[in-house]
């Protein structure tokens, strides 16, 4: 789990580029990261176990919220219509689109995000196995399919690889990593 | 997206009461129920759903699958897709429902997608979505630009000379072919509407999609007691193998004695303006023996009012060849 401290908020460069074109900021996950937004509502989301205390306007999607509000850009936004999976998380231990998903509603709830997994002295398996196994190119979709993956493990899944890539059908990957993907998945299966 | 209000409420009638002051439950709605969001927020984010409030009913006691004294299941409005087809009395008694629900979208959707969000889920018509375009239904007397458009992935049975858009819901058709009832609350009480009935052919009218009236909320669907010795089966055909929406599906509920099907509920996917109930093909069905030549008879009475649109003619021997081969595999398998 990664703390304020690495996700690169103290650097001036990330703060500036986190800046609107009227030049507050707004966001950064600071204390007060929203209090000049015109309506915004208070909310409280348990982000990878840690409590986090914010104002965010009520269009606000958890897709949103987690990379702008939170600053934790893991998860990416690919299609923003629950087509692509690049922004699964984890709402309560259920993967889910954080696109399709206002951040109000998950208000009290438990989010984990990619850097909830593990750290990169310490991988999840699964982020383990997609080294191992070469589950990427260009790496924009895999912190959705790694989410995904994850949460596989603990659904109903048959033994076989169409049955893996049925369930991970809600990933896509332009760059076609598919059959390392499912090798990553199955290697994690198998060792369980 | 536009600005809404977001209301939380702690009860169904409080609910009720804030939706009840909108002018209509249909496209135009100022009021929206969310639940998983996921037919929601994607047309939000479209502009083609611009709601003033936004009630959440995710906290409501909505979320329970429970027995019904008659034998029969109730299923809770906000129980999400992937509970309601991983359950195991739907998976022994209702085995139709839980294929349909897991031959669409994609895990995470199945996540957050809820009974009531699928029964009111939207067309994917590409006219519909694109505030751009003209769309009878989303901007009644713009016209319907599908029917000399692209039109391939859309409805052959239903369809009007004002909308000919495809219903997209697999859950749908299953609860068709079921007989499910559909229960709402609203500011005059509560009343049970035959799955039947739900819906609405486009006519004039593809605006109005459903009989909901402003502050109708659905608590719960119901589900007869199973049928003893029948057997059930949810054959889809898409364009790939996974998380795609139909071109053509059956639901089939069948019960065959000595080689004569005795009762049959047969509905379709991906070829109708709405869950599409075949009462034709049961009653070519019934009392026959059940074989190749009768289910291709039942097929061709499925099909026989559906009108071919300029791209999707295909459809109708595709879905004639679903409901033929889902029959063959339900009374074989």
């Amino acid at each position: 789990m990664r703390d304020d401290s690495q996700s690169g908020l103290s650097n001036p460069a990330q703060q500036s580029f986190l800046r609107t074109p009227e030049g507050t900021v707004a966001s950064a996950g600071l204390a007060n990261a929203g209090t000049n937004i015109e309506g915004a509502v208070a909310i409280t989301l348990r982000i990878n176990g840690k409590d986090r205390q914010l104002r965010v306007d009520p269009r606000t999607t958890l897709l949103d919220c987690i990379r702008e509000t939170v600053a934790l850009t893991g998860t990416k936004k690919g299609c923003d219509h629950g087509q692509c999976g690049a922004c699964t998380v984890h709402v309560n231990g259920k993967r889910v689109n954080s696109c399709l998903s206002l951040a109000l509603m998950h208000d009290g709830e438990e989010i984990t995000t990619i850097e909830g997994l593990g750290t990169p002295d310490a991988l999840h398996p699964m982020q383990a196995a997609f080294v191992a196994c070469d589950g990427y190119q260009c790496g924009y979709c895999t912190s959705g399919q790694i989410m995904s993956a994850v949460a596989l493990l603990e659904e109903p899944c048959g033994p076989d690889d169409a049955a893996v890539k049925e369930l991970m059908s809600g990933n896509i990957c332009r760059c076609g990593a598919y059959a390392n993907i499912v090798a990553a998945i199955q290697q994690v299966r198998q060792n369980n | 997206m536009h600005t809404f209000e977001f209301i939380r409420p702690t009860d169904s009638a409080a609910a009720v009461a804030i939706a009840a002051q909108a002018k209509t439950a249909q496209q135009g709605a100022d009021s929206r129920f969310v639940a998983g969001g996921t037919t929601l927020l994607d047309l939000m984010k479209l502009n083609v759903e611009t709601p003033a409030r936004v009630i959440d009913i995710n906290r409501l006691p909505l979320d329970k699958i429970d027995a019904t004294p008659d034998g029969g299941l109730k299923i809770g409005a906000t129980v999400r897709n992937s509970d309601l087809a991983h359950h195991p009395t739907v998976q022994r008694d209702y085995a139709v429902l839980s294929q349909a629900i897991l031959a669409g979208a994609s895990a995470q959707l199945r996540n957050m997608a809820t009974t009531a969000g699928n029964l009111l889920q939207r067309t994917r018509c590409m006219y519909f979505r694109d505030t751009a375009m003209p769309c009878n239904k989303r901007e009644p007397g713009t016209g319907c630009p599908a029917i000399t458009g692209s039109n391939r992935m859309l409805a052959v049975l239903g369809t009007s000379e004002h909308c000919i858009a495809t219903n997209p819901s697999d859950m749908c058709v299953a609860m068709a072919a079921l007989e499910a009832t559909i229960h709402v609350q609203g500011p005059e009480g509560t009343r049970a509407i035959p799955i039947g009935d739900f819906h609405l052919l486009p006519g004039s009218t593809p605006d109005r999609e459903t009989v909901l009236e402003p502050g109708d909320l659905i608590t719960h669907v119901t589900l007869p007691p199973p049928i003893e010795g029948s057997r059930q089966l949810y054959l889809k055909l898409r364009d790939r193998a996974s998380y795609e929406f139909a071109l053509a599906s059956a639901a089939i509920v069948i019960t065959v004695a000595g080689g004569k099907v005795t009762r049959a509920r047969v509905a379709l996917g991906g070829v109708g303006t709405k869950p599409w109930r075949s009462l034709e093909a049961e009653a070519a069905l019934v009392e026959k023996d059940a074989n190749e030549d009768n289910f291709r008879k039942a097929a061709e009475a499925a099909m026989r009012d559906a009108k071919p649109q300029s791209e999707n003619g295909f459809k109708i021997e595709l879905a004639r060849r679903c409901l033929a081969h889902a029959l063959h595999i339900a009374t074989t398998g």
